[in-house]
């Protein structure tokens, strides 16, 4: 694009700035909530205060009232809710689902981009058919099987659906059809197995669509809502966004807690969103385009 | 031929685990839902087969005194909520084009603002909408703490209360006549369609006419339309705690956590690959900034536009779910229910696992009409170099 005067770019940065403000306020509400002493919140009519009234590093006393330290909340939160349990449980599902559906997407891509078999295209064409069915078809009857296999409330239930996935395969396929077949070749030649053409030729080559399928297949998992929600049944299997979610439905009103919760699930992530920010953005592009 | 049957033998090898999950978790939970849809079972006694009953009473009609009634009334009302929350597709992929024009400007600083309005969209998730619930809170929200300080600040004081409503007044007047001449210009390019002569002249005058009357019309309830106003501000919505905002308001989350995700990065990536030499040319031409974004820019981010749309249409009719379980129950009376929530709550509440199936096989046929339309649309609109 053309070089932009003086004047317009004055105004570019007012409305950007607007916009971030906007996109800003309520995170930063939601921080300044979380370190506000519980019954600052109800003092409604137009009190409206970023800043809480007491930043006090321990608890004390003041003028005969009991005041928290700021950081009060937080503790309340991850006990109240088990944090922990919560955390390991979601990391367990999306770290072993995500290696899960990448290795067979990749193998099953292998398959279907670089060898010959019987039969190959129209098992091709039916994986791409059932990528237009939505979820919502399959859920009930996959519930049924989970049911019948004795898996409901399991992390079986949690992981083993979501480790097949047709868009995986396609996207792997669409990039190893692209790969050179010279290093293929010369492997042929050298005595390489397909394990060993398989390991060591095209996955090393396929790193960034590897890499791609793998931010995109673990913010599934991490975010999945509606499937755990439908499988889990005790406080011991629920991953992150359930607890979450249960945790509300018990402390509707207790706000300075549920913001201090929110601010406890969100922070990793915005941490690992701003390190690895670049390789994110790049992962959509590719996504898209493909499309 | 050894060979052969060598490389078929690790092309199966190679695809078995993921055959073995397709045939699981797709192939086989497809017919069976089929079948299922046909069927009446509450999972806990033996399911027993009702033919086309479960889409007769999702989908037909029957006599009622008269007039004809829906079968079951609520899933057509949910249908309805489906489209409206929709209708906030459109207005958020022209937000991200807007912001994605803004970000591809050569800034210093862009970055930041690109992270800041990508964040949403990284965050999203219950925990955004534990904060958008409180956000909208009648009470202690964010939102009225807002509106009611500046109500507080405009009409304490006669001073800015009669100028401030004045102000008001202007805006709303000029929106009114803004909208009033949309239609009107409209209508006159149906007239010069239909060759009409004298379309010009009479549709200047209309405009100009309604335009005055919106002006009288509110010097005349001026009355009303301050009380109005400043009953908005004294005492703010209950935003999702009543059937006429509950659905503007998610609309409105849904663009703030949209305009600068996951479309804008694939718009902006779009932007970026329009070869420069096409401005050039169309600058050499003589075209002012606007006629080359119309002549340059749209038509070659014509397939990202197709691509988001369709698959906004694609998650847009099973959405829903998510706002509706941890933000408003579905409620107030039903008026954010969509369809996948009243799935989830036919199969998952109830245990009504046939009319369930019945459900999402209508979700799949609508999906499947509206992506085939849109496709036979944009054939024709998109351009592919």
């Amino acid at each position: 694009m053309s070089r932009l005067r003086a004047g317009a770019k004055i105004a570019l940065y007012l409305i950007l700035s607007l916009g971030a403000v906007s996109m800003l306020v309520p995170f930063i509400w939601m921080l300044s909530t979380s370190v506000k002493q519980p019954n600052e919140v109800f003092t409604s009519g137009g009190g409206l205060s970023f800043l809480p009234a007491h930043l006090l590093w321990r608890d004390s006393v003041i003028g005969g009232e009991k005041i928290r330290a700021w950081w009060g909340n937080y503790p309340d939160a991850w006990n109240e809710i088990s944090f922990l349990r919560l955390y390991l449980s979601s990391i367990f599902v999306a770290v072993v689902g995500t290696f899960g559906q990448v290795l067979t997407s990749s193998m099953a891509a292998y398959a279907f981009a670089r060898l010959t078999f019987p039969g190959r295209d129209r098992l091709f064409f039916a994986y791409l058919a059932t990528m237009m069915i939505p979820g919502s078809v399959t859920m009930i009857p996959v519930f049924v099987i989970m049911k019948h296999l004795g898996w409901i409330n399991t992390y079986q239930a949690l992981i083993i659906p979501g480790l097949f996935s047709a868009y995986g395969t396609f996207m792997l396929r669409q990039f190893f059809m692209g790969l050179p077949s010279e290093l293929e070749d010369a492997a042929k030649i050298d005595g390489s197995g397909y394990i060993g053409i398989f390991g060591r030729i095209i996955l090393p080559l396929s790193k960034p669509a590897l890499a791609t399928l793998t931010t995109f297949t673990f913010m599934g998992f991490w975010g999945s809502y509606m499937w755990p929600l439908v499988v889990t049944i005790t406080e011991q299997q629920r991953t992150l966004p359930i607890g979450l979610r249960y945790f509300v439905g018990q402390h509707a009103t207790n706000y300075t807690q549920l913001m201090a919760g929110s601010m406890i699930a969100l922070i990793p992530v915005l941490l690992l969103f701003l390190f690895n920010q670049r390789y994110f953005v790049e992962g959509i592009k590719l996504s898209g385009i493909k499309g | 031929m050894r060979h052969k049957q060598r490389e078929t033998l690790a092309a199966y090898g190679f695809l078995m685990p993921n055959f073995l999950g397709f045939m699981l978790f797709t192939s086989i939970p497809v017919v069976l839902s089929l079948i299922m849809a046909f069927t009446h079972w509450n999972i806990f006694k033996a399911p027993f087969w009702v033919g086309l009953e479960n889409f007769t009473s999702l989908l037909w009609f029957h006599r009622e005194s008269g007039r004809l009634v829906p079968n079951d009334p609520f899933f057509w009302q949910y249908v309805y909520n489906t489209v409206f929350l929709m209708s906030g597709i459109p207005v958020g992929m022209a937000g991200s084009l807007i912001v994605a024009l803004m970000m591809n400007q050569k800034l210093k600083g862009i970055v930041i603002f690109r992270t800041i309005y990508f964040l949403p969209a990284v965050c999203s998730g219950v925990a955004l909408l534990i904060l958008w619930k409180y956000l909208y809170n009648a009470d202690i929200g964010l939102i009225n703490k807002m509106i009611r300080l500046a109500g507080e600040q405009v009409y304490r004081s006669k001073l800015t209360a009669i100028p401030f409503t004045a102000v008001c007044a202007l805006f709303f007047g000029v929106t009114a006549t803004g909208a009033v001449g949309a239609i009107l210009s409209l209508l006159q390019w149906l007239a010069g369609k239909m060759r009409f002569t004298w379309r010009e002249g009479l549709l200047r005058v209309l405009t100009i006419a309604s335009g005055a009357a919106i002006f009288i019309l509110i010097g005349a309830f001026g009355r009303g339309f301050y009380s109005g106003v400043s009953g908005f501000f004294v005492n703010p919505p209950d935003w999702l705690g009543t059937v006429q905002w509950a659905k503007p308001s998610l609309i409105l989350m849904g663009l703030w956590g949209g305009l600068g995700g996951y479309n804008m990065i694939l718009y902006l990536a779009a932007l970026q690959g329009v070869p420069t030499s096409y401005y050039e040319a169309a600058e050499i031409d003589g075209a002012g900034p606007w006629s080359k974004f119309w002549a340059v820019t749209w038509p070659m981010i014509s397939p990202t536009t197709f691509f988001i749309l369709v698959m906004s249409i694609i998650g847009g009719f099973q959405g829903g779910f998510m706002v509706a379980n941890v933000m408003t129950g579905g409620g107030p009376a039903g008026s954010t229910t969509t369809v996948e929530y009243y799935l989830y709550q036919t199969a998952f509440e109830k245990f009504n696992m046939g009319y369930a199936s019945a459900i999402a096989w209508f979700i799949f046929a609508v999906i499947l009409v509206l992506t085939l339309v849109t496709w036979k649309l944009g054939g024709r609109v998109v351009t592919y170099e």
